[in-house]
């Protein structure tokens, strides 16, 4: 970022409510992560969208190469065994 | 209604009116920044001022016509008076300038905004404390917001420096209306329905002093004060606001959305 005047990039991740986790919703320009949160809280929940936000540069998020997408992901395919399906859910569990 | 409660009713339609237009004019003033903003961020960040400041205006001019008794809705208020029944203080009136002269002015009317609704919570008079306890949240973003602001311009560059405090000086004559205590003011206060301007503005100074501070700027000399925005006598801003503002209330006669 030697671009001053171009604002550093931030992502933004918002909890809808108490419990449930931080989802991330978009990204924002800002010169530090305060003026990030605030722009987040002025651009993302206008509202009511949120109870908490977390906002992070996005240069420090680091991910995964799409070109090394079948040997990460692929091999996961074929184990359906890993999901829980085969067990009997009682009727009294609403949510799983 | 005898003489004297016609009196006291028309003394807190008129101070409700200089809480509602101050608020009116001022979302007005930062409304003008859509679209022109620095970055689309402050472009929705002063929007978001604005509109608070607007719902503010809403809930104490529908007040205000309640207890004017005419039958006068707040868009009646709002958009049909003539420019020396407007009773908000001359400094919000003021023309936005550049980014800086704008967050300048956000920053002193939004530090005496906290202070006053903070106090106007307790007031006696119970729908001016429900309007108050809900506008006070709103003033502590706006004034974080700007204050926020102030600090990264005048602690910034020297050009962003220079900006700032040339418009801190422009701007802090008008600072001194917001606490020149008039009959009306003093009415207000001695029923508990308002408070005192004193003890506001000794909380505004130390609030102001500790920003500009962390923003490295010099706090302006006071100067002898010559304006009564909130008498009805304004600068020549009001009027060209006004204009803009009530333009299809005037056209279209009671054009709704």
């Amino acid at each position: 970022m030697d671009d001053k005047r171009q604002w550093p990039l931030y992502e933004v991740f918002i909890r809808a409510r108490g419990g449930l986790d931080h989802k991330h919703v978009g990204s924002l320009h800002a010169t530090d992560a305060r003026m990030a949160i605030d722009h987040a809280r002025d651009l993302y929940t206008r509202r009511q969208e949120g109870v908490s936000i977390w906002v992070v540069r996005s240069t420090d998020i680091t991910a995964s190469d799409p070109g090394e997408a079948e040997a990460l992901f692929e091999p996961a395919r074929d184990k359906i065994y890993r999901h829980p399906t085969f067990y009997d859910i009682p009727d009294e569990v609403k949510t799983l | 209604m005898n003489a004297t409660a016609a009196e006291a009713a028309d003394s807190l339609f008129r101070y409700v009116l200089r809480l509602g237009d101050l608020g009116l004019v001022l979302g007005q003033r930062l409304g003008e920044w859509v679209g022109h903003a620095p970055a689309l961020e402050e472009d929705l960040g002063l929007a978001n001022v604005a509109l608070d400041l607007i719902g503010q205006a809403r809930l104490l001019l529908a007040y205000a016509g309640e207890l004017e008794g005419r039958d006068r809705g707040e868009d009646e208020i709002a958009f049909l008076r003539e420019q020396s029944e407007y009773l908000n203080p001359t400094l919000v009136e003021q023309p936005n300038g550049d980014f800086g002269q704008t967050i300048v002015r956000q920053v002193l009317i939004g530090a005496f905004q906290l202070e006053f609704f903070e106090r106007l919570a307790n007031s006696a008079d119970e729908r001016l404390a429900a309007i108050a306890g809900k506008a006070v949240k709103e003033c502590r973003y706006h004034l974080r917001y700007s204050s926020d602001w102030l600090v990264r311009l005048g602690d910034g560059t020297p050009e962003s420096h220079a900006r700032v405090q040339s418009a801190l000086e422009r701007l802090w004559p008008y600072t001194t209306e917001l606490f020149a205590e008039d009959d009306l003011d003093r009415e207000m206060a001695d029923c508990g329905i308002a408070p005192r301007l004193a003890e506001v503005r000794a909380a505004w100074s130390a609030r102001i002093d500790a920003v500009l501070a962390e923003a490295t700027l010099d706090r302006p000399r006071d100067r002898p004060y010559q304006w009564f925005g909130k008498r009805g006598e304004h600068s020549e801003h009001l009027g060209y606001i006004l204009a803009d503002m009530q333009y299809l209330q005037r056209a279209h006669s009671g054009a709704r959305w």
